[in-house]
Parts: C-alpha cells; structure tokens; sequence
C-alpha cells in the first residue's frame, strides 16, 4: 500500500513536472523575439561607442608620440581631417530627400571642403619648410 | 558601391588618418604623413560619391560645394602669412563648427536619408546625438570667430569680464541641457532644434571673451578638441565609422595639445577657462606706487656685437615678440654670421611661446632655421650654465627667475627658460613694460644682463652690421 501510494505521488510530480516545462518552453518562445529586438536595438550603439573609445586611445598614443615642433602642423592636418564631416553633407545633398535638407548639405559641403583643402594645403607649406637644411 | 564597400573604404580612410597622424612624429616622415591624409579624404569622398541612391542633380550639387570651397581653400592656404596661422585655424575651427550645425539640420529634415527615421518620427537615441553634435557644433562655432577676431586684432584681446559672468555662463549650460531634453521628448520638435543652436552659438561666444588674448593657444588647442568631439557626434547621429574614429582622433588630440599648454603656464585649464588672467595684476601694476626707479644695464648693438663676437656659444630665445617684428629673418642671419666666426648657436622654445602650439617652430623654420638646432625647454635647460650668450628676443614672463623663487608671483610654477644662468644675457625689448601676466621680470635686474632697448628688428639688424664689420 505505502508503496503504491508513493508511485502515485511521483507520477502527479512527474507530470506537473512536464507541464511547467511545457509552460517555460512557450514563455521562452514568446521571450526571444523580445530579447533579440533589444539586443539589436543596444548592439549598434555599443558597437559605435566601442569603436569610439578605442579611437580615442589610439588618438592618445599617437598624438603623444608627436613631436612638439610639429604641433601647428598637427592642428592643421587635425583641422582637415575633422572635415570628414563632409560624408554627412555629401549624403545629405547627394540623396536629396528634403530641399531643405539639401540646401544644408550643399552649405555643409562647400564649408568643409574649404577647411579640407586649407588645411591640407597649409599643412604641406608649413611641412615643406621642415626641410633638412645642409 | 555596395554598404560593405564603402564600409571597407571608410575603415581604409581611418587607418590612413592614423597613419598621417603618425607621420609627424619626425619632420622626415611628416610630408608622407600628411600625403596619407589626403588620399585617405579623398577615398572617403569618392566612397561617399558612390553611394547607391545618389542622384544626379544631388551629384552635381555636391561638386559645385567641393570646386567653390575647394579653391577658397587653396588660395587662403597659399597667401596667408606664417605669422598669421594662428587665426587662421581658429577660422577653419570655426567652419567645421557651423558644418557641423548644419549637417545636424540635414539630418533632421531628411533623417531617412541617413536611416534614423522619418521627419517628425526620428529615433530617440539618434536625437540625442544630434543635439549633442549640434550643440558642440554651435559652441565651436561662435568660440572659434571670437578667437579669431582676438588673434587678428579686430577686438581687443583684452578679457572682457563682467558680474555674474559665470553664473550667466553655468545658467545657460543648464538651460542648454533642458532643451535637449524637451527636444528629445518631443520627437525633434524644429523650434527646439534651433532654440538649442541659437543658444549654443550664445554661450561660444560668453565663454572665450572673458580669455586674455595670450591665453589663446589654449582656447585654440581647446576648439581644436571641441571641432573633433562635434564630428563624432555627427557621427553617431548617422551612424559613419569614419565620422567617429576621426572625432575621436581629432578630439584626443585637441585635448592634449591644451594639457600641454596649461603645463606650460602651470595653470589649470579650469584658470584659463574661467578667464581674465593678466587683467587684474595688469591694472594694479600700472595704479601702483611707482617706487625708486631699479638700476638696470643698458647696452648698444655694437657692445652686444662685440661680445657675442667672442662667445662660443649663443642660445637664442625667441617669444612671440620676435614674430611680431618679423625678425626671424635677420635673427638668422645673425646666427648665421656667429657660426662663421665658429660659435655653436641653438635656439630655445618655450612650450607657450607664440600664439599657438609649435607657432615659433614654423616662424624659425620659415626663416631657414635648421630644425636640429632648435630645442624644446627640457632638451635646452641644462645647456644655459655652459653659454656664454643668451639672446632673449621678444619673450618675457617665460624667461622671469622670479617663477621659480617668488611664491607671490602671479606665474609662480611656471617652467621658465633659465637664462639667467648664461654669462651675458641680453635683452632685446621696447621699453620696461611687463609682459602678459603683468609682473615685472626679475632678470632685467641682475648684474649679468644687459638690456638692448629698440625694435626686435632693427637692434638685430644693427647687430648684424656690426658682426659684418
């Protein structure tokens, strides 16, 4: 008898056993579309974010590794590559979604490339004269 | 080209920044570093052309900007004059300010174009980052025109200070950042977005007037840093790889650059932010009693002449002075002549000296000083005892003895060149007045120096003469 009722228990664990399972499997189901937006929603910015941060290192080391006669060079060649913001213009204007937005662009575009090429050009007049003298 | 292309070609225009970047770490390597950043724009550029969905007239439109800003460019960069660099980059730091602006505005009327959204519907997160681009952008802007307008003399660079100015200053920085929180909130409401621009280009403009105009190679080295944290901004408001390395890279080096000035002037960038230095011990100065006149050393050229005639080594220290003078070239000559006569000549470099970091290396180099012969403080220091000459010509405070000693001195701390170990110092200057920061320089004072009163030029020009003889 006391056995009997013992295998009887087991099996009403065992099978409450199953449905809570059951149940967990569909709550995960339901869970992982949910989990897969938010981990692409996070995913980008952390990436960029990463990216950022080891720039800013890499900035680090190199610009300590300057020398210090060439630091008005360093502001020029700086200044020239922060134009890069160009690419935002350049899409800006070139897609062409909003006059507006275009109107913009083409302000964007026409400023920094002055920098692009001043600052470029500037630096090489200064470089040039860091010749080797004999 | 595809998204994975023009991915690859911004990774490959990144590495190329770097490596122009790392290019000045010598003179020799420089000039292929700077090659390395041309070709890494132009990539960047021509990558960008080729995006899918260009359209022609777009195309078009985006040429016309690159031919009109493009020779605008060229030619300012070909006419200006070395002593005027300075203002120069504070202008070009002004205009990757205002692009900045105006990419942020681009983005908000055509967000489809860079894939944030639809107008009037425009992700949260990316409103963020385009505000704080935006913001950054203004400030950097406004900032940059009023060093400008300092540094080329269209207004005094005297500090401009008022009651309440940081207070005012603290009040707006606050309210800037509730703007921002409204226009994220609202979804990019427009009102806001140029609320926010407004006042950003407003509190540019209170935050550098109150900085004395010597103080400017920080406030440039400062906007340097700014003009780069403005294009990572942009840069993750579109999400471009190559907008944020380059941000990140531009914006570190900006950074460092201001540190190294600030230790150059032992003062913290905080001091130097929070303005007016110079402007109070400058008044005081001048209300002060006169007191009995301290008997200083006078000499002429040919006395000046005659004893670096014999000397058999000359250290030269030039200062902004010299630049304003344009005696770099004369300067040359007459080391030039001191070598024939067998001296060694080199020329020591304060970190501050000059408008803006490495200015006086460019002014010495354009004069066909060799760059071997020209030292930083630390390299040069140790050399004073040995000379027999010190030329100081047109720097002043950061050669004053009294950094050291004197713990009432306004530039106590500072790291000075010590001249005032050499043999004969001599002292090419105006008249008795103090320099920047208002104090009254210790070594005009001393029983080895010897003041040349007259034009940097003319008294080096006479020096020159008298050599000749």
């Amino acid at each position: 008898m006391h056995a009997e009722e013992l295998a009887i228990r087991a099996q009403a664990m065992a099978e409450r056993a199953l449905s809570l399972a059951m149940e967990a499997r569909a709550a995960a189901s339901e869970a992982m579309p949910m989990v897969e937006q938010g981990a692409a929603a996070a995913e980008p910015f952390l990436l960029l974010l990463t990216i950022f941060m080891l720039a800013c290192f890499v900035g680090y080391h190199v610009v300590w590794s300057v020398t210090p006669a060439l630091h008005s060079p360093l502001m020029g060649v700086t200044n020239a590559i922060s134009s890069v913001i160009v690419v935002g213009a350049m899409l800006a204007t070139g897609l062409g979604e909003s006059w507006l937005a275009q109107a913009f662009g083409f302000l964007a575009v026409t400023l920094a490339a002055v920098n692009i090429f001043g600052g470029f050009l500037v630096t090489r007049r200064m470089l040039a004269m860091f010749q080797r003298k004999g | 080209m595809g998204h994975t292309l023009s991915t690859l070609a911004y990774l490959v225009a990144s590495v190329l920044f770097i490596l122009a970047l790392k290019g000045l770490s010598h003179p020799s390597t420089s000039r292929r570093g700077n090659i390395m950043g041309m070709v890494g724009m132009g990539i960047a550029i021509v990558a960008t052309l080729a995006q899918p969905g260009m359209k022609v007239g777009g195309i078009g439109l985006i040429v016309a900007g690159l031919a009109i800003g493009g020779g605008i460019g060229a030619v300012v960069a070909n006419r200006i004059q070395m002593t005027s660099l300075p203002q120069l980059v504070a202008a070009f730091h002004s205009l990757v300010g205002l692009a900045a602006v105006f990419v942020a505005a681009a983005a908000l009327y055509a967000p489809q174009s860079f894939g944030i959204g639809v107008p009037g519907n425009i992700h949260g997160q990316s409103l963020v980052e385009m505000s704080l681009g935006l913001a950054i952008g203004a400030i950097t802007f406004s900032g940059s025109v009023i060093a400008f307008a300092k540094l080329d003399g269209r207004m005094s660079g005297a500090p401009i200070l008022f009651n309440g100015q940081h207070y005012l200053n603290a009040a707006l920085g606050i309210l800037l950042v509730v703007l921002i929180a409204a226009f994220v909130w609202t979804g990019g409401n427009l009102a806001l977005f140029w609320l926010i621009a407004i006042l950003a280009f407003g509190l540019g403009f209170l935050l550098i007037i109150p900085i004395g105009g010597a103080d400017m190679p920080v406030v440039v080295s400062m906007l340097n840093s700014y003009s780069g944290w403005a294009a990572a901004g942009i840069g993750f408001t579109i999400g471009n790889l190559l907008l944020i390395v380059t941000g990140a890279l531009v914006g570190a080096s900006g950074a460092i650059l201001s540190y190294i000035m600030c230790k150059g002037m032992n003062r913290s960038i905080l001091n130097v932010l929070l303005g007016g230095f110079g402007a109070e011990a400058g008044g005081g100065a001048a209300a002060g009693p006169a007191g009995p006149a301290r008997p200083v050393k006078s000499g002429s050229p040919e006395d000046a002449a005659y004893i670096m005639k014999n000397a058999s080594k000359v250290i030269i220290v030039p200062g902004y002075g010299m630049a304003v003078a344009q005696a770099q070239q004369v300067v040359r000559e007459m080391a030039d002549l001191l070598k024939k006569e067998g001296a060694t000549v080199e020329y020591a470099i304060h970190p501050v000296a000059g408008r803006m970091p490495g200015h006086m290396n460019v002014l010495l180099a354009e004069a066909n000083v060799p760059y071997d012969d020209v030292h930083e403080l630390e390299e040069i220091n140790p050399e004073f005892a040995e000379a027999d000459v010190a030329y100081v010509i047109g720097a002043n405070d950061v050669t004053n003895p009294a950094a050291k000693t004197d713990k009432s001195s306004a530039i106590y701390g500072m790291p000075i060149l010590e001249v005032e170990r050499a043999k004969t110092v001599f002292f090419v200057k105006r008249g008795m007045a103090s320099g920047y920061a208002g104090v009254e320089n210790e070594l005009f004072f001393r029983d080895n120096t010897m003041m040349l009163f007259g034009d940097a030029k003319k008294v080096t020009q006479q020096i020159v003469q008298a050599l000749q003889k």
